[in-house]
């Protein structure tokens, strides 16, 4: 293989690791994740501690 | 060692002060080279060189990218890094130095570029001098904000500091690659680059300048502040992690979007506006994502000028990343090239997306760093939002009128082949958009001094806060 294969499997393995990614974030096993990430900026005041803002669209 | 218990704040509150004096400085030089154009006296000849359009160009670009935008991301940065991993800056002396170091960088420019020293990349204009001090800033930069989030006390990494560390990488890299120069005195070094490769090295890293440090960096700030203001969490925390990845793995191909017909082998140009047309979906995602974090609560957008600012800008942004994917278009770039067409799509985004998303923020951040909750007068920053507006209007509006004017006066042809307009014709034609640009600018300055005007108001008297760490909630495994 010369060197321009190589950089045709490299475009292509980045390829399928953004589609793997994708696919992960649209799993189910990372909604609870992202539901908890996506509170953070209301984490930091003592007041909203214990009133969650709303939720998001997932 | 004590922990500290108390976030740091006083590094955020001097960055968030100097990004309104420098963006009041940096605007008010693109007030000066708009005139320039339309009042050619203004150039100064009889004082020198100095003052030229050619000699203030570059530092009005540098004025209002590094040191206005450099500054709100260092403030917003430090801010949200050490508020969404509930502990305080690692490093605080290396932060210090970043504040101090990032002024003198921005000195330095403000005396080298009119006395012409430059190496003549745009945007890289900085001699390398004061490239190797930029390298050390970056460094520093980097590990006091990965230290922070390392020593996070959250189990997870808020989605916008994803933003600002892939900003903080990728423009580290940019910075060294593009930066490979040869010194021959103190003050001018040679690219170490070559022909076509020295051209597309310069714009693979201009445009990722676009993709990371004017879009990247400034989405990092939409992902904090715009749900803060809002009060709701983002629309879908899914898709601003696609829309992450997306960006990462698309934006690094566009570059030669710039470079359309030009000695570099066609194919690369093909890859460019492919690559440029796919950006359109991230981009897009992204906006989406930031507007409708507002679903539930639209009537806030009625009375509150902060938010204002933001979901506007968020609008800019969706406009200027359509129109740049169309411009990458070979065809349609065939005629945009060298025109005000391209000056026009730089500001929607320059005036539009990063002015707006940036101003929004600092407005929610300066009292915050007063003990305050609210700036002085809201009535002043409603005031703002509407002279910025109308400003960004006159500007890119007037600019897509001559943009397309000169575009096709420059291609007209008559019968026998010969060009319809001597270039000259077509100067003369873009005087008076050239006129209504600089009152648009005009007016967007002025409403940064009414800004500075209220943020003195706001601060006069208050005490900077010293603001205790809440410890991060319990992981809800
Ligand atoms: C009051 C506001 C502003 C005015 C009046 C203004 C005016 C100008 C003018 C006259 C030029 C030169 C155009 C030419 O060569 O034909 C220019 C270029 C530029 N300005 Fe501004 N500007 C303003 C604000 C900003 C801001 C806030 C940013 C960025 C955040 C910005 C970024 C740029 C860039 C990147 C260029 C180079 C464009 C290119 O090479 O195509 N400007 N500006
Ligand atoms: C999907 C996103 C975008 C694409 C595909 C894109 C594409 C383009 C194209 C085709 C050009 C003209 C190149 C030429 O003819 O010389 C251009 C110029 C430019 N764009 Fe964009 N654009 C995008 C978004 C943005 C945003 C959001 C900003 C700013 C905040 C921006 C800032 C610039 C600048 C500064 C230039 C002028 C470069 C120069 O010649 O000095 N772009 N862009």
């Amino acid at each position: 293989m010369d060197l321009n294969d190589w950089r045709a499997l490299e475009t292509v393995l980045a390829f399928v690791c953004f589609l793997a990614i994708v696919a992960w974030a649209y799993s189910s096993r990372a909604k609870k994740g992202f539901d908890e990430a996506a509170q953070i900026p209301f984490l930091d005041e003592p007041g909203e501690r214990h009133n969650e803002r709303g939720s998001n669209h997932g | 060692m004590e922990a500290q218990t108390t976030y740091n704040y006083k590094v955020v509150r001097q960055f968030a002060i100097m990004a309104v004096i420098w963006g009041i400085v940096g605007m008010a030089v693109g007030v000066l080279i708009a005139s320039q154009l339309v009042w050619p006296q203004l150039n100064f000849t009889e004082l020198g060189e100095w003052f030229h359009f050619g000699r203030l160009r570059p530092l009005h670009t540098n004025a209002v990218i590094f040191a206005f935008g450099g500054c709100a991301l260092f403030a917003t940065s430090y801010y949200v890094v050490q508020r969404t991993c509930h502990t305080s800056l690692f490093a605080p002396a290396l932060a210090t130095f970043t504040f101090w170091g990032w002024q003198v960088v921005i000195l330095l420019a403000a005396i080298t570029l009119p006395l012409g020293i430059t190496t003549g990349k745009e945007y890289a204009e900085l001699e390398w001098p004061i490239d190797i001090l930029i390298t050390l800033i970056w460094v520093a930069y980097a590990i006091v904000f990965f230290g922070t989030i390392a020593k996070r006390k959250t189990s997870h990494i808020y989605v916008a500091n994803w933003f600002y560390g892939s900003f903080i990488i990728a423009v580290a890299l940019l910075h060294i690659v593009n930066s490979g120069e040869m010194p021959v005195t103190l003050w001018k070094s040679y690219s170490l680059y070559a022909g076509a490769a020295d051209a597309m090295v310069q714009w693979w890293y201009g445009h990722n300048a676009v993709g990371f440090y004017l879009t990247a960096a400034f989405l990092g700030m939409m992902y904090y502040f715009v749900p803060k203001q809002a009060g709701r969490p983002v629309y879908s925390y899914r898709l601003s992690v696609v829309h992450f990845w997306a960006l990462i793995f698309t934006y690094m191909w566009a570059g030669p979007h710039h470079l359309h017909y030009t000695a570099l082998p066609d194919w690369t140009q093909s890859l460019g506006m492919i690559f440029s047309l796919i950006l359109l979906a991230p981009s897009w995602g992204g906006m989406i994502n930031g507007i409708m974090t507002l679903s539930g609560v639209w009537y806030k957008l009625r009375d509150d000028p902060i938010l204002k600012f933001l979901i506007v800008s968020l609008s800019f942004y969706g406009m200027s990343t359509f129109e740049g994917p169309m411009m990458s278009v070979k065809t349609v770039n065939a005629l945009s090239h060298y025109t005000d067409w391209t000056v026009g799509h730089v500001h929607s985004g320059a005036l539009g997306w990063v002015g707006m998303v940036s101003i929004g923020s600092l407005y929610y951040l300066i009292p915050r760093l007063y003990g305050k909750t609210e700036m002085w007068s809201k009535e002043l920053v409603t005031l703002h939002f509407w002279i910025a507006t109308i400003g960004i209007v006159l500007y890119i509006a007037s600019m897509w009128i001559s943009g397309v004017m000169q575009g096709l006066m420059w291609r007209a042809t008559n019968a026998d082949g010969t060009l319809t307009y001597a270039f000259i014709e077509s100067v003369k034609a873009s005087y008076p958009f050239w006129a209504i640009r600089a009152l648009g600018g005009l007016l967007y300055v002025s409403g940064m001094v009414i800004m500075l005007y209220n943020v003195v108001k706001t601060i006069a008297g208050a005490q900077p806060v010293e603001e205790r760490i809440l410890p991060a909630p319990a992981a809800a495994h």
